[in-house]
């Protein structure tokens, strides 16, 4: 009985995959999810200024998809956003915001959350600046739903 | 200082005081409302209201305009949902003097967080943490006449799916906002039913418009409970701490109108 006291490798099992009565959501995916922009568009964008069009791109085109889906078009997807949200001016901010419709500005926080989520060298002051404007159009309903949706970015 | 009464030995299933509690108003298990006015250090039986059919399962008495309202069990019958994945219709069977439960189960694939009846009491509007809202049949061919077709379809055994809502943007295509179903109701003709999800979305789907369904995602703290208060206007109150008027018009299209003022709450969200 010392012996088995030892191991403790059965904390790791996820016991909940045994519960049949456990949900699977599996059945709701069944067109693929959006692959994401080419990143030559994006940087041809950016150089020609124009960061609002770059921007709608990218929203329109976020490869959501439930936890544990399709996470490298994800993080590709992230990177390109970052880019973009960071190298905006504080001045075309407002502009960009109010031509986003309902749908994107949703998609708009979710990334905003992404990107605190992975600082970089001055990156959490521009987020925040952008949560900011983003929350005085959306209202708190725009954060609960960055919260709540099974669909992440 | 409490006082103890008795009014008789049957239990008091319900009951409701007037302005200034001289009065009470309850009832003892049976379809009579029986009012008692205090005198002295006793309650004396001043009145008894009848008129409803079987067993009166709420009172309510308006402090200022003196008005009783009652509301009574119909047709015997009440579901519940569970936990357990299923819905339970309950009615009362005459042989056997007691309640039978029938199961519903497919399709639901969780719990079950809010139920509502359709006006015709057959139809019943559940909505579950599975995401989805679905519309069944409960109909007890025991107790109750084969009912007449709605917009909701016309074949009605008991559990019969007639429709179910995933409450999800724009038909499916794109993204989906998969979403606990917090609240669910029935408009006043039973043709529209309306949801509130926890991602703040409030969802209105008619079937008198082959289902359509139209959903508002709004920038206040998720809602509760949503009630109609008449064919075109909506009532949803919540985490928000505000009751907010909204209205369908006949396109469908729901427009937000107007905060309701905190003094009002008592006739408006309350559930």
């Amino acid at each position: 009985m010392a012996k088995n006291t030892l191991s403790s490798e059965f904390r790791n099992i996820d016991v909940d995959q045994y519960n049949e009565d456990n949900f699977k959501d599996d059945d709701v995916e069944p067109q693929s999810p959006p692959i994401g922009v080419d990143e030559a568009t994006i940087i041809s964008y950016m150089n020609s200024g124009n960061h609002a069009d770059a921007l709608k791109l990218l929203l329109a085109n976020a490869p959501v998809a439930s936890k544990g889906k399709n996470e490298q078009a994800k993080d590709m997807a992230l990177n390109l956003v970052l880019k973009v949200l960071l190298s905006v001016n504080k001045s075309q901010m407002d502009q960009i915001i109010t031509s986003l419709d309902k749908t994107q500005l949703d998609v708009l926080m979710k990334y905003i959350y992404r990107g605190f989520e992975r600082p970089s060298e001055g990156s959490s002051a521009i987020l925040l600046i952008w949560h900011e404007k983003v929350y005085n159009a959306g209202g708190v309903g725009c954060i609960v739903r960055v919260l709540t949706d099974r669909k992440r970015v | 200082m409490t006082e103890v009464f008795q009014f008789g030995l049957v239990p008091i299933t319900c009951h409701a005081w007037n302005k200034d509690r001289s009065q009470v108003a309850l009832s003892l298990n049976n379809n009579e409302v029986n009012i008692y006015g205090r005198a002295a250090s006793e309650w004396k039986l001043q009145e008894t209201l009848q008129g409803h059919d079987l067993r009166v399962t709420g009172i309510d008495w308006a402090p200022s305009t003196n008005r009783i309202v009652t509301c009574g069990a119909v047709k015997n019958k009440f579901a519940v949902g569970s936990g357990a994945r299923l819905i339970s219709v309950c009615y009362f069977e005459q042989e056997n003097n007691w309640w039978v439960s029938k199961h519903i189960k497919k399709p639901i694939r969780s719990t079950i967080t809010t139920l509502d009846w359709h006006p015709n009491n057959i139809l019943l509007a559940a909505g579950a943490a599975d995401f989805k809202v679905r519309i069944f049949s409960a109909w007890i061919k025991d107790i109750e006449p084969k009912p007449t077709p709605t917009p909701w379809g016309a074949k009605m055994p008991l559990g019969q799916l007639m429709t179910e809502f995933s409450n999800s943007t724009g038909g499916g295509m794109k993204v989906s906002r998969l979403i606990y179903q917090l609240f669910v109701s029935f408009s006043g003709d039973g043709n529209r039913v309306c949801w509130v999800g926890h991602d703040s979305s409030l969802t209105v789907a008619d079937a008198g418009k082959e289902m359509a369904k139209t959903q508002l995602k709004t920038e206040y703290l998720p809602f509760t409970a949503v009630t109609w208060v008449s064919l075109k206007s909506l009532v949803a109150v919540g985490h928000g701490c505000c009751p907010m008027l909204y209205s369908v018009d006949d396109t469908g299209k729901l427009t937000f109108v107007t905060k309701l003022d905190v003094a009002q709450k008592k006739e408006t969200g309350s559930l």
